[in-house]
């Protein structure tokens, strides 16, 4: 078969079966729209080699210190807090939120300052409730937490199920970011891009496991949060370091003038915001990648350094993205150069970044900048696709399929292979999807992680009452009802599908997917009168003393 | 865990303890933040006009130390709650552990 009809064949199957195709509020959170392909950019193609260099000589030493399924999945568990908290942050920070923060800053000012809050507040909620819980309880994913006194088959599946959902919906919004951000940055073709990083993704995950992944996460922070602090800098330092003169200037060469200093349209209707703050707090909290996080650190103790140090360097960078944004609107947007004749960005909003690097620090910092970018993209996609793979092997072969029974050996190859599957197939939906619209990917993830993940998740930890029956019932609710939900909205019947009017009139459904889950989670527990459920209320107190003493939690391993 | 060691903890009153106050800790907490960001959203979505009232002023408006107030209380509240959690919490759970295993 033609490469071209596989692609279009893919494509229109694609379009047909996941009918989710579009967007919620998140439309800064993924790179779109048409992009020409430039000239290759040397400086960026130098560092972006000696980038990929350097993380496959990780991966190397990683491998030859990855060999039981603690070490695939859990980097042994002996990564500390300050290294775990950098990794997190790390995962965290995608080139989405670097160059579409920085993007809606540009565009609307304050604005974007609202919708980079909302990403960092699910954190301290994780380390108040469920960072410590999770680290005593489970083992390699959250599905060990969710089932720890539950059926393991039902309860499994339902986690592998949103842990995929998930994964897959932030994989494609990665994949075609990447394609269209390299053809952009190194004038490389957007295939030849989608490969290039579902190779390296592979090749990190299969052979260096947790630990190649967690080192690559570190390495990629570090060059994020320093080229960014170099740039706000240099952004400082070109305003007299007066705040007060960067914002009058902005405001000045602004199209929106003072609009850009307060509240725009971003949060009109009070629903749809409390709905989307739902999503991104909750939604943190029931990330399968982010989760497995906490099972790479010794103890309970290291799992909360961790979240005090990844949120220290997310709500900085978040910081550095404000003012990054409003530099570009002084030295960006006035400067011809940056300009196509249209008098737009050259290469749309999400560049504005880029360029700014360029007009802070010249090609050399230009270059530095997009192996950044590049290096981001490569860190995101590594932990979702480790994630992923998890969840196919730990969770759907060892313990659904061999019902416990497979060797370690055994799930460790089929991790293996799940990692090339899932490298297979990301490549694959990154080349369907060029064309699609998928700014709403992202903020469907989330929904779909507060509405499935994280009510199972909390109430296995937090309710005594909780039974099998409530929790897959309540968990299958709360993923079909956001996905419904989202394609009845308004991002996809009407942005996509070009309908009218929208029969669900809100763009997030979170306040309403997230109750309903809870709720029949609820529901179906207390009715649940089986022989079954009784024994699965009095396993809670075993599991409790666990989780809040640590005795009996999965240590580091030896060696 | 078995049966007798989990008896010991749970009749423990230092576990009793442990449990109410970090619970109460970390609801404290998680309430704080939900209010504060909440607080902020609540205001940005009925009354916008209020943040974009100018300081001193200037260009710079009300909303940016709002803003800047909200990330850095999110840092501040983890790195209250590790505080106790590591010294007062940690201590009382080694306790409670080592009394169960004599």
């Amino acid at each position: 078969m033609k490469p071209l009809s596989l692609k279009s064949l893919l494509r229109a199957a694609l379009t047909a079966g996941a009918g989710l195709v579009s967007p919620l509020v998140l439309a800064a959170g993924t790179l779109e729209g048409p992009v020409t392909q430039r000239s290759l950019n040397w400086h960026a193609i130098v560092m972006f080699l000696l980038f990929v260099a350097f993380t496959l000589g990780i991966t190397w030493w990683a491998a030859r210190r990855t060999k039981s399924a603690k070490d695939f999945y859990a980097a042994g568990g002996g990564i500390t807090g300050m290294q775990n908290g950098l990794a997190i942050a790390g995962d965290y920070m995608s080139a989405a939120s670097f160059l579409g923060i920085s993007a809606m800053v540009f565009e609307k000012g304050y604005d974007g300052l609202i919708y980079s809050i909302g990403f960092l507040v699910g954190w301290p909620i994780i380390l108040f409730l469920v960072a410590e819980r999770l680290r005593n309880l489970g083992k390699y994913t959250f599905a060990d937490v969710a089932s720890y006194r539950l059926s393991q088959t039902p309860v499994r599946v339902l986690a592998a199920t949103g842990t995929l959902v998930v994964v897959a919906l932030y994989l494609i919004a990665q994949m075609v970011g990447a394609g269209k951000l390299i053809q952009l940055l190194f004038g490389m073709s957007y295939s030849s891009a989608v490969v290039l990083v579902g190779v390296l993704m592979v090749l990190y995950v299969m052979f260096g496991g947790m630990l190649a992944t967690t080192w690559v996460q570190i390495v990629k922070a570090v060059m994020l949060l320093s080229g960014a602090t170099f740039m706000a800098g240099m952004v400082l330092y070109s305003a007299g370091f007066s705040v007060e003169a960067l914002f009058a200037k902005a405001v000045e060469v602004h199209a929106k003038k003072e609009a850009i200093m307060a509240p725009g349209g971003l949060v009109s209707n009070p629903i749809d915001a409390i709905s989307l703050g739902l999503a991104l707090m909750f939604g943190t909290a029931g990330l399968p990648h982010i989760l497995m996080r906490f099972f790479t650190v010794a103890d309970a103790k290291e799992a909360r350094k961790s979240v005090f140090f990844a949120t220290g360097f997310i709500g900085y960078f978040y910081i550095l993205t404000f003012i990054i944004g409003f530099g570009a609107i002084m030295l960006v947007s006035t400067n011809p150069e940056f300009k196509d004749a249209a008098g737009k960005l050259i290469g749309g909003n999400n560049m504005a970044a880029v360029h700014l690097s360029k007009a802070v620090g010249g090609d050399l910092f230009l270059g530095f900048i997009s192996a950044v970018a590049f290096a981001t993209i490569l860190a995101v996609v590594a932990g979702l696709t480790l994630s992923g793979a998890s969840a196919v092997s730990h969770d759907l072969y060892a313990n659904v399929f061999a019902r416990g029974r497979a060797d370690e050996a055994h799930e460790l190859r089929v991790s293996k292979l799940a990692t090339l599957g899932l490298g297979i197939v990301a490549i694959l939906l990154g080349i369907a999807f060029e064309k699609q619209n998928i700014a709403f990917m992202v903020g469907l993830a989330f929904s779909i992680a507060a509405s499935a993940n994280f009510p199972v998740l909390f109430l296995s930890m937090f309710w005594r009452g909780l039974t099998t029956r409530g929790a897959v019932i309540g968990g299958f609710i709360g993923l079909i009802s956001a996905v419904t939900l989202i394609v009845f909205g308004p991002t996809v019947w009407v942005d996509v599908l070009k309908n009218k009017e929208a029969l669900f009139a809100y763009k997030n459904p979170a306040i309403f997917s997230m109750t309903l889950a809870f709720f029949c989670t609820w529901l179906f527990s207390v009715l649940d009168r089986s022989p079954q459920a009784n024994q699965e209320k009095s396993a809670f107190l075993p599991q409790f003393i666990r989780s809040m003493t640590g005795i009996g939690a999965e240590g580091a391993s030896k060696h | 865990m078995n049966d007798d060691l989990m008896r010991r903890i749970q009749a423990n009153p230092r576990f009793t303890e442990l449990v109410s106050k970090r619970s109460r800790f970390s609801w404290k907490l998680s309430l704080t933040m939900l209010a504060i960001y909440y607080g902020f959203i609540l205001v940005v979505a009925f009354d916008p006009k209020l943040l974009g009232t100018s300081l001193a002023g200037g260009t710079v408006t009300l909303g940016i130390p709002v803003g800047i107030f909200v990330i850095v209380s999110a840092f501040v509240l983890t790195g209250i709650y590790v505080r106790r959690a590591n010294s007062e919490f940690d201590a009382l759970n080694r306790q409670i552990v080592e009394e169960a295993q004599q």
